[in-house]
């Protein structure tokens, strides 16, 4: 288990890339400098709130994973 | 301290955490329930969607600063006791609401009245973010370890019977007054109820002592001087944090929120129910919910908390669009037969602050005895004629009672999954971290996964669905759902792999 754990760390890592690319380049920039005011309000919520989260968090905990951080021989 | 003791202590502890928890959900609550007034009295009007979209947005700030109100309230929690804290956090949260009740409209005073919602909204919202950290803590450090999951169950459910309580005085405001009256200015009466509210639980607060752990930390000098460095500089201890943010508390945030609120504002703005049935269907599929969040918080310290809570994310992930659907077309009208081949239609003029608007009602009943009621309300300038390029439709759908008791079964189907995932949380949380970061570290990942995964929920869901129906997409309704779909699948696979069902002490 300690050993898929860690293989998963990849994953995480991968989709923290994919949800940057994919949240900057389909729904962030498109929406903020779009006219209409809903897609201003999605582009904005998206690109300075989800994305910093997901993908900050997301890639932290897969580097953790990747270390064995969350091993079960580890406090 | 002798059992009987003991025991009238817990309650009281449980008792003066829950009450609080509940009037700062209730605070949170009627504002997300009076969205689509807030609009119309805060925000421009030439564009409904906006104002609504403005309003929601209003909303999300509220639930985007919490985390920054866990940081800052938690950090205070760990270094001068959970028992002050909580109460600063309770007299912000009340003052804030009542004050909501009392800024003017923007009629009145222009965009300052948005301004100042949002500038409330966000002390709301910073309150609410050092609140919940404080009193599940509370609770927990009084409790046994084997009845530490039903006890702070029941401040899971006093958030929900925040929402309850606040439909109830919105309903009781409503039955009251008149509907041009709740329109003009009932509606801010639920704001105001608030402060008698907080003073209650102020009250009821200021009596109690901090808890034994926090003091026995304190007194033994175990007190960190800078918890936020501690919970989040130390990787020992981030790494739960992440954890629970990214294996529980993500896909908790979205089914409580898809539960509670994205299911009324789909009753409401997609599906067109008037706003009277849909405050009641919601309330009566509360109710019968409400005491199922103690169920499976006494279950999870049977059979550990982690493996309820996914079930609960599964089952939920699998159904909600099964569940949309079918609420949905319950009143779809294109499924119903109409009782008379035309319509019946009224055309009345009416004065609006000086502005003369001539209304056309178009009124269709079915034969299952649901009312669908299309108005179209056009200003007429000064020689009489209507300004079309200004004409605003409204739908408004009276279901009847079959289907009534159907919506109930589907809104009370997705409570049952938020008492699933909702009611061990607490538990979950405290368990994580030691006594000295405790009200800090678990915070965090509580509002982050609350108030930003899920309090973001209505907005975006909101977005994907006006998109979907704009692109003519066949079933847009249901496209609003990907968000929590998605969150909670995702949520899921990393809490099967990496939480662990171990029971666990509070470490000291």
């Amino acid at each position: 288990m300690n050993s898929i754990k860690r293989v998963l760390g990849i994953v995480w890592i991968a989709m923290a890339i994919a949800v940057a690319y994919f949240g900057i380049t389909e729904f962030g920039f498109p929406k903020i400098t779009s006219d209409k005011q809903e897609d201003l309000v999605f582009g904005i919520i998206i690109l300075f709130v989800l994305l910093p989260i997901i993908v900050g968090g997301l890639l932290i905990f897969g580097i953790y994973a990747l270390q064995g951080e969350f091993g079960d021989d580890r406090p | 301290m002798s059992s009987p003791s003991k025991n009238k202590t817990l309650l009281k502890v449980i008792g003066a955490s829950s009450v609080g928890t509940m009037i700062e959900w209730y605070d949170f609550f009627i504002f997300g329930s009076l969205a689509t007034i807030i609009s119309s009295k805060f925000f421009p009007q030439d564009n409904p969607t906006a104002a609504f979209l403005s309003t929601l947005a209003t909303f999300a700030a509220g639930f985007v600063v919490r985390p920054f109100g866990a940081l800052f309230f938690g950090r205070l929690g760990d270094l001068i006791g959970r028992k002050y804290t909580f109460m600063v956090t309770l007299l912000i949260m009340g003052g804030a609401t009542f004050l909501i009740g009392c800024i003017p409209s923007y009629e009145t005073i222009g965009f300052l009245a948005p301004f100042l919602v949002l500038i409330l909204r966000l002390l709301q919202g910073l309150a609410l973010g050092g609140e919940y950290g404080g009193a599940a803590t509370y609770v927990a450090e009084h409790s046994d370890s084997s009845k530490r999951g039903y006890m702070t169950s029941w401040i899971q459910a006093t958030a929900t019977l925040g929402l309850f309580i606040s439909l109830l005085v919105i309903m009781g405001t409503r039955v009251t007054l008149s509907k041009e009256a709740f329109s003009e200015w009932g509606w801010r009466v639920p704001f105001w109820v608030s402060i008698l509210m907080v003073l209650v639980s102020y009250l009821i607060r200021k009596n109690m002592d901090e808890s034994p752990m926090f003091a026995k930390a304190k007194e033994s000098g175990k007190i960190v001087k800078n918890p936020l460095k501690e919970s989040f500089g130390n990787k020992l201890n981030f790494k739960y944090v992440l954890l629970a943010l990214f294996g529980m508390v993500m896909g908790q945030g979205v089914v409580w929120y898809t539960g509670q609120f994205y299911a009324m504002s789909f009753l409401e703005n997609t599906m067109k129910i008037d706003k009277g049935q849909v405050d009641n269907l919601m309330f009566i599929a509360l109710v019968m919910g409400t005491p199922l969040f103690l169920l499976f918080g006494w279950l999870s310290d049977k059979v550990g908390r982690k493996w309820i809570m996914l079930g609960g994310m599964l089952i939920a992930l699998c159904s909600y669009r099964p569940i949309y659907d079918k609420m949905f077309q319950t009143t779809n009208v294109a499924n119903k037969t109409a009782v008379a081949a035309a319509p019946e239609v009224a055309t009345t003029t009416e004065e609006d602050h000086g502005v003369s608007i001539a209304k056309e009602v178009t009124t269709t009943t079915y034969t299952d005895g649901t009312i669908h009621k299309k108005t179209i309300a056009t200003p007429l300038d000064a020689a009489g004629v209507k300004n079309t390029a200004k004409a605003k439709e409204t739908v408004e759908v009276h279901i009847n009672s079959s289907d009534r008791w159907t919506l109930i079964l589907m809104v009370f189907v997705q409570v049952v999954f938020v008492t699933m995932v909702y009611g061990p949380i607490a538990a979950f949380l405290v368990e994580l971290f030691p006594t000295n970061i405790r009200y800090t570290s678990m915070s965090l990942p509580y509002h982050i996964g609350n108030g930003v995964f899920g309090g973001l929920l209505p907005a975006v869901g909101t977005y994907l669905v006006s998109n979907a129906k704009a692109s003519g997409h066949q079933q847009w309704y249901l496209e609003g759902l990907w968000y929590p779909i998605i969150v909670a699948a995702v949520c899921f696979v990393i809490g099967v792999i990496y939480v662990s069902n171990k029971p666990r002490t509070l470490s000291e």
